[in-house]
């Protein structure tokens, strides 16, 4: 029946693609010399294949190889067999026979090896049949004895790809190549062919992934591996070691040359540790990479890597960082270096330092100062991994991690940071460690500082001292780097609330208040007077004594910066001031605070009033809209909410005030001037809403119908107003149109959403669809004014989180006055560097606007490479615009903004594709109305004074 | 036995003149040419005398090699090739050759111009010397004679410092020179391949030394020099014009890049100007990150380091100094020491040692109050403060290189007797090779175990291979062959192609024994009884009972006769060639313990 089949598919081929399988055919039958042939399928693989045409051509290329005297056409056949086994929804069993047959007579390693490739290309794909795999194992065990690298090699990868995993198996098929497939891999550990020891390994590693459970009896060979000439031998072997040593943790090995016994999982730490100090750099990066990741090492053994036993002339030395510790635990503190300040102290017994095989011992700080940055990106990130799993480990590492922020690459001293802050929740900061951090302050990098003020944030600091030094090293980074007050701030809000009763003893020197004499008011706009409050205030939070020291100006510059930085400065419980700290009511839980309550109660109140006189509404509108966008200003966490439901209030105030107009009751003709108002609403209200579409995150569809909903009352309005100040019937029919296609496709895409939608002006709509499509425009305009003025307000639900996309030019600033010459027609190279919060995939819809005086504006859009992602919702864009104009006769300001590219056509794929009543209905939607695409701009402008000077001649 | 001597001239047990006589397998190689810094008699120079009374130096020394340009290892090499006489090829790395002419004529300056000394090499030998220099590059194979190769490593510690190889035949001999294993500001560790020398000679200048992290010393270094400019001070730096200057130069231009500092660094001119020149020319040979940067900026095009006036010193305002010579005993550096050490604002950094008696070492240990010539009182109110910076490897770096090398011998040069004791011990105790430490003058003489290059014909491999069992690496085996020595060179052929080639006609040897054995029984049922026997013991082997009564194993034939005068005896004949020696003379001893009791 097979057979017969096989017959049938094969019939089938040459009925429908007669040409593939026999022009190839015809065109080998041709080749005069090897040469041609091999032109030949050179041409032919360049060429993609049919699934239903790939058996006749196996079949053909077979039978070619068989004729086939020269090696290298037999390879390239061998080569392109492997290739058409790959094609999708091809199923390579039935070629399978014979791919092993051609193996049988094949004298050429090269071929042989090629097509032990195609055969592992057979297998993978018939992964699910336990025999195919069982025969293919059995072939390569039977090659593994040729004295061909290359084919021993490809052998072990098939095995360590296809080998029997399941112990179950291998019992069943009792064959001869039933035998333990690691038994027979592991034979190759000594292969005298470094390639063929790497592929052993490797295969060994495969095995385990596949899920095979290696056995301990490995360890002692693979512990041979390590000292191997090769380096590729020697990083595969790091790597099995590391399998092993998670494996089997708590077996026990012995120590050679000594009767003693220690777990497996510390012996192998120790050989890692070794392999850091090996000669080939790749090997020592793998080693230190994997160290991070054994985190069962007893801690014994993970105190040694850091530990490097100094001596000098045979005595004990202390290493800088003891001397630095003793001096601060002795209470003297950055005391000059003197001359035999290191000297060493006492004799070392000649016999019992071990200079080499001393295990972990001082691993590393070996790898920290690897000639090679790989390896130190490697070491730091090991440590940060291991510190995170043990405390004691943390607090030892800390020197070394202080010492990387001096690292001569800037990519180290960035990772260290990093690391440093995701293990401060362990660690306290001697006063002599936070000294050598902070220097790091001044660093020229912005990327380094922000990381280091990150570090700060979350760092606990031992001592009053230890605040004032940090507060002095950030105002004087603060006068170095004025762009940097927005995260200083934040820094030192944090070290505020952290340490609150070290910051209380010295409120009085930072206030610069004195007992008996009333100094001077400090400028209030003074950033490093704002960053000393800031500190301040955020400590009193959880220190009610400290007000009492404030002077009567704290107080007032207190309600100051409450109001304007709200989101540093938290309400404080201050004598005599209820006005600003309510008595907290029983019934607010803390989930609700009072802000969101008065969200969520305005909204209702709008919601609510729905008949009241024209007039009321809009007064309550015009209010509500304002106190929506004050607290946005007021409370950071719900500046996007406020904005979101702020903007859909506005576009239904202008919708309303736009129907009140008198231009509905009177001849059309008379009214041109006020019509502008109702055509410019239109207008604002399809800009609003789609600024209400895509900037925000967090938009769920439910909103997006209310959105969608509102596009349609606007452009149902700009047809009225269309209708009723044009004449003639010709232009009306299109709009006509277009707009109940429209209706149409928003009746499509949102059909699971109408029923929340009743009373609204499309539902009452599509109540009058058929009526519409068959009247004239004329009547559907009339139809649509009063449907349009009898709708209901939609309610407009809030998700849980919603942000808006922010963006925040910080260079240029826009304050020079010194313009940027350059010689017209060339170009000059503006640094743009901003912050972007909230902006979903910034690399594809971020771009940079350049206006300049003549109206002319140019896009730019920034390489993918130039955004950097710091912390989750935040990215920044540090690019380079290049600006040329004709010349002027003097400089002259342009603009440079941010814009956020939209098509609305994309971002309903996005956001809909998780919906699954979506995805049909998305497939068959009409490609009429996609790609609406515009921009929209949400940075505040920056102007450049530029001069592009005539080029002299 | 095949040995190799060495002698050292200088650096036997002692630091400074490195001179040391490799002779290997026939060849005789110098390594380093050196001068010493505590002499100004005949003994800064080594001994050449001790190379050849009379006759040219040239006919002694195959080759000289040079490791690195401080003139420890160099100096003497003008004295050596000019005034002594030496024609021979001199090697050394490309930038050791471009900077070492620059310290020679800076170092006969001193002798000749300043100290008056008259029989000294004079500019135009120094020249002529270097006419007679072959550059080589990194892992570059060099063959010296169609014997003789050698070939460098990348050894950090100056620019253009190498370790170098020198193989002849199998033998090999590995010399360090001077070296580092942690990579500095502006070069890189050194490095070598498992390349297994016969011995390895290493400098061991810490022999007892297990250093710290540098890390902990650059930060303070830097935070010294920030410290004080910030206050507004001065810091004087002085050094030595090549070398670790161009390492502290780098630290602090990129410390200045980074902190985005203002105050302005100087560098005393003259050499570091030149020498400057060539750093920046062999960026091949320096760190990784510079390497890496170059092509945006040259990190030896220093931005903010400026060449160095007299008149700036009074300029008011924080700077720091680059000043010459480093133990403030001459010259500019104290000079500008006299003029600032009398500000507490101000500090001075002594990056290395000082000899005792220089106003370097003086300060260094405490003394305030300075007599200067002309009797004159100096008090010291600036900071002074030490901050060592050196480029050798420690305990722990020579260890690990031993350990990278592999060698089978180790030799240790460059360092304290008292020291080199402790490392030897160390180093029989943890690699279990010799470890030697000769003194200068002394012969060593190391026996090698070199294995012997023969060429053997594919066919004979392919043959013998076929007989036995799969290849084992780690195993030697067993072939059958003709080893023929022709012109210096050996070959492994088959019997038959030696015979054709030597024209010799085939002899067939063979042994024949005879076994009395106790049997009563009948001649050919004794020949049975054996025939059965052997079949049970030699299984794997084919015995055949021939119609003629005898029998054979394989090649080895046996006969049974009674014997003449006891008709219980029979006489076993078993004879076989040559080439069957192992099976036949097995076979003996299996019949001569005598046939089992009968089991028919």
């Amino acid at each position: 029946l097979q057979q017969q089949h096989e017959d049938l598919s094969s019939k089938k081929l040459r009925l429908t693609k007669p040409s593939k399988s026999a022009a190839l055919h015809v065109d080998l039958c041709k080749a005069t010399s090897p040469a041609d042939a091999l032109q030949y399928l050179l041409q032919f693989a360049r060429k993609p294949v049919e699934v239903e045409s790939v058996e006749g051509v196996v079949r053909i290329l077979l039978e070619h190889y068989y004729k086939e005297n020269d090696a290298s056409v037999r390879l390239k056949i061998a080569s392109l067999l492997g290739l058409l086994s790959k094609t999708a929804g091809f199923s390579p069993d039935c070629i399978m026979d014979d791919a092993i047959n051609t193996l049988q007579n094949e004298k050429s390693h090269q071929v042989l090896a090629q097509l032990l490739d195609t055969l592992l290309v057979i297998g993978t794909k018939l992964t699910e049949n336990p025999s195919v795999r069982m025969r293919l194992v059995e072939v390569a065990c039977k090659h593994l004895t040729d004295s061909s690298h290359g084919v021993r090699n490809k052998c072990l990868q098939l095995i360590g790809c296809l080998g029997p995993v399941e112990k179950g198996v291998a019992k069943e098929a009792e064959s001869q190549a039933a035998k333990d497939v690691q038994k027979i891999i592991g034979d190759h550990f000594n292969d005298q062919d470094p390639r063929v020891r790497t592929a052993a390994i490797k295969a060994m590693l495969q095995l385990h992934e596949r899920g095979l459970k290696l056995q301990q009896a490995i360890y002692a060979q693979a512990c041979k591996l390590l000292a191997d000439d090769y380096e590729q031998v020697r990083s595969a072997a790091v790597q099995l070691i590391w399998v092993l040593s998670q494996l089997y943790p708590e077996s026990i090995v012995p120590i050679p040359s000594s009767n003693e016994e220690i777990r497996l999982v510390d012996d192998a730490f120790g050989k890692i540790c070794h392999m850091v100090s090996d000669g080939s750099w790749v090997v020592r990066v793998q080693a230190a990479k994997l160290l991070g990741s054994m985190q069962q090492v007893s801690s014994h053994f993970l105190e040694q890597t850091l530990d490097k036993k100094l001596m000098s002339d045979l005595r004990r030395k202390r290493t800088a960082h003891e001397r630095a510790k003793e001096l601060y635990s002795s209470g003297e503190f950055s005391s000059g270096r003197k001359w035999g300040d290191d000297a060493p102290k006492e004799e070392i017994d000649t016999g019992a330092v071990n200079l080499i095989e001393s295990g972990a011992c001082g691993a590393f700080v070996h790898g920290l100062e690897d000639e090679m940055y790989e390896v130190r990106i490697a070491a730091v990130e090991a440590l940060c991994m291991l510190a995170q799993s043990s405390p004691s480990f943390a607090e030892k590492c800390l020197d070394f991690l202080v010492d990387m922020f001096n690292d001569e690459i800037e990519e180290v001293r960035l990772q260290s940071i990093h690391t440093m802050r995701k293990i401060s929740n362990n660690i306290t900061l001697r006063e002599d460690q936070l000294d050598t951090v902070l220097a790091v302050l001044e660093d020229s990098s912005r990327d380094i500082r922000e990381a280091l003020h990150e570090l700060l944030c979350c760092t606990n600091v031992s001592t009053k001292e230890g605040i004032h030094l940090a507060l002095v090293e950030l105002l004087k980074n603060l006068t170095k780097y004025p762009t940097d007050r927005e995260s200083i701030w934040k820094c030192l809000k944090f070290l505020g609330s952290r340490h609150p009763t070290l910051v209380l003893p010295l409120v009085p020197e930072l206030l610069s208040t004195h007992p008996f004499f009333d100094t001077p008011e400090p400028d209030m706009d003074d950033p490093a007077y704002i960053a000393v409050l800031v500190l301040i205030f955020n400590a009193a939070k959880s220190c009610p004594t400290m007000p009492a020291l404030f002077s009567d100006h704290t107080f007032r510059h207190y309600a100051y910066l409450r109001d304007s930085l709200s989101h540093l400065v938290p309400p404080l419980r201050l004598p005599g001031r209820k006005l600003v700290s309510s008595p907290v009511s029983p019934s607010i839980t803390p989930h609700e605070d009072p802000s969101q309550q008065f969200l969520q109660q305005s909204l209702e109140r709008v919601y609510n009033l729905q008949h009241l006189d024209p007039q009321g509404i809009q007064e309550l509108l015009e209010f509500t809209i304002r106190d929506l966008q004050r607290l946005g200003e007021l409370q950071s966490e719900l500046a996007g909410m406020a904005d979101f439901t702020a903007t859909y209030l506005q576009c239904q105030l202008l919708l309303i005030k736009a129907l009140q107009e008198k231009l509905w009751n009177v001849a059309a003709p008379l009214y041109l001037k006020q019509n502008a108002l109702a055509s410019a609403a239109a207008k604002q209200i399809l800009e609003e809403t789609y600024k209400m579409e895509f900037m925000y995150s967090g938009v769920e569809s439910r909103q997006v119908v209310i959105i969608h909903h509102m596009r349609l009352q606007a452009k149902a309005l700009q047809l009225i107003v269309t209708a009723r100040t044009t004449r003639g019937v010709e232009p009306l029919f299109g709009m006509c149109e277009k707009f109940l296609q429209e209706v149409d496709s928003f009746q499509r895409c949102f059909i699971s959403e109408l029923p929340h939608m009743q009373g609204s002006f499309v539902d009452k709509l599509l109540d009058l669809m058929p009526r519409l499509v068959t009247s004239k425009p004329s009547e559907v305009v009339k139809i649509l004014q009063t449907t349009l003025r009898q709708s209901t307000f939609l309610h407009l639900p809030l998700p849980e989180q919603l942000h808006r996309a922010t963006a925040n030019i910080i260079e240029p600033t826009g304050e020079s006055d010194n313009p940027l010459r350059f010689t017209s027609g060339l170009v000059v190279a503006l640094d743009v560097d901003a912050t972007l919060e909230h902006v979903q995939d910034p690399q594809g819809t971020v771009k940079v606007q350049v206006l300049y005086p003549d109206g002319q504006a140019q896009i730019i859009h920034p390489k993918p490479a130039d955004f950097r992602n710091p912390g989750p919702g935040r990215h920044r864009l540090i690019t380079q615009v290049y600006l040329s104009h004709t010349a002027w006769t003097e400089p002259c300001q342009i603009e440079v903004r941010l814009l956020l590219a939209y098509n609305s056509n994309r971002s309903k794929a996005s956001a809909k594709i998780p919906k699954s009543t979506w995805s049909e209905s998305l497939e068959t939607l009409p490609q009429s109305e996609s790609g609406i695409e515009g921009t929209i701009p949400f940075s505040k402008p920056v102007k450049v004074y530029i001069m592009p000077k005539p080029a002299r001649r | 036995m095949p040995e190799i001597k060495v002698t050292p001239l200088g650096a036997g047990q002692d630091v400074g003149r490195s001179c040391i006589l490799v002779s290997i397998a026939g060849k005789n190689v110098m390594l380093d040419c050196g001068m010493h810094m505590g002499y100004n008699d005949d003994r800064r120079f080594p001994d050449f005398s001790y190379i050849t009374q009379n006759g040219r130096l040239t006919d002694f020394l195959d080759c000289v090699i040079i490791s690195h340009f401080h003139l420890d290892h160099c100096g003497a090499l003008p004295y050596f090739s000019e005034m002594v006489g030496y024609d021979g090829p001199i090697y050394m790395t490309h930038p050791t050759k471009a900077i070492c002419p620059i310290l020679l004529e800076d170092y006969r300056k001193i002798t000749v111009d300043k100290k008056g000394e008259i029989n000294f090499f004079t500019s135009q030998m120094i020249k002529d010397c270097m006419k007679k220099v072959v550059a080589v590059h990194l892992h570059q194979t060099v063959q010296v004679d169609e014997e003789l190769e050698i070939k460098a490593y990348y050894a950090g510690h100056v620019l253009g410092a190498a370790m170098f190889q020198i193989k002849v035949g199998c033998e090999s001999v590995v010399y360090t020179g001077d070296y580092n294993m942690t990579p500095d500001r502006h070069l890189g560790a050194a490095w070598i391949d498992k390349c297994r020398p016969d011995l390895l000679i290493s400098e061991s200048t810490y022999a007892t030394t297990i250093r710290d992290s540098k890390r902990c010393r650059e930060r303070d270094f830097l935070k010294k020099v920030h410290e004080t400019v910030e206050r507004g001070g001065k810091v004087l730096i002085p050094v030595f014009a090549l070398g670790r200057a161009q390492e502290l130069c780098i630290l602090l231009e990129t410390f200045w890049e980074r902190m985005n500092l203002k105050a302005p660094i100087y560098f005393s001119t003259g050499l570091t100007e030149k020498a400057n020149h060539y750093y920046k020319l062999f960026i091949t040979w320096t760190n990784q990150k510079i390497r890496k940067t170059f092509v945006q900026r040259n990190m030896f095009e220093f931005k903010h380091i400026k060449a160095f006036d007299r008149a700036f010193a009074d300029n008011p305002g924080p700077m720091v100094v680059f000043a010459t010579p480093g133990m403030l005993h001459a010259g500019q550096s104290l000079q500008i020491f006299k003029k600032w050490a009398g500000n507490e604002k101000n500090m001075v950094i002594m990056p290395g040692y000082c000899v005792q008696g220089t106003v370097g070492h003086k300060i260094l240990s405490g003394q305030r109050k300075l007599e200067m010539e002309g009797r004159q009182i100096l008090e010291v109110k600036m900071q002074v403060e030490y901050m060592s910076f050196s480029a050798h490897a420690d305990a722990k770096g020579i260890m690990q290189l031993i350990r990278q090398a592999e060698p089978r011998n180790v030799l240790l040069v460059h360092g304290e007797a008292k020291k080199m004791e402790f490392l030897k011990q160390k180093i029989e105790q943890e690699f279990h090779v010799n470890c030697y430490m000769p003194a200068n003058g002394e012969t060593t003489t190391i026996f090698t175990n070199p294995s012997i290059p023969v060429d053997i014909s594919l066919g004979l491999l392919k043959r013998e291979t076929a007989i036995g069992l799969l290849p084992d690496v780690k195993k030697p085996q067993l072939m059958h062959g003709t080893l023929m020595m022709k012109d210096n060179s050996f070959r492994l052929v088959s019997p038959e192609q030696a015979l054709k080639e030597l024209g010799l006609a085939e002899h067939q040897l063979r042994f024949t024994c005879r076994v009395h054995i106790q049997d009563p029984w009948k001649e050919h049922e004794t020949v049975l009884r054996v025939y059965n026997h052997l079949k049970g013991v030699l299984k794997d082997y084919s015995v055949q009972h021939l119609p003629d009564g005898s029998i054979t194993v394989e090649s080895i034939l046996i006969q049974a006769t009674a014997h003449s005068e006891d008709q219980g005896t029979k006489v076993l004949l078993v004879s076989w060639t040559y080439q069957d020696e192992e099976l036949g003379s097995y076979l003996t001893s299996l019949l001569k313990k005598g046939l089992p009791p009968s089991t028919s």
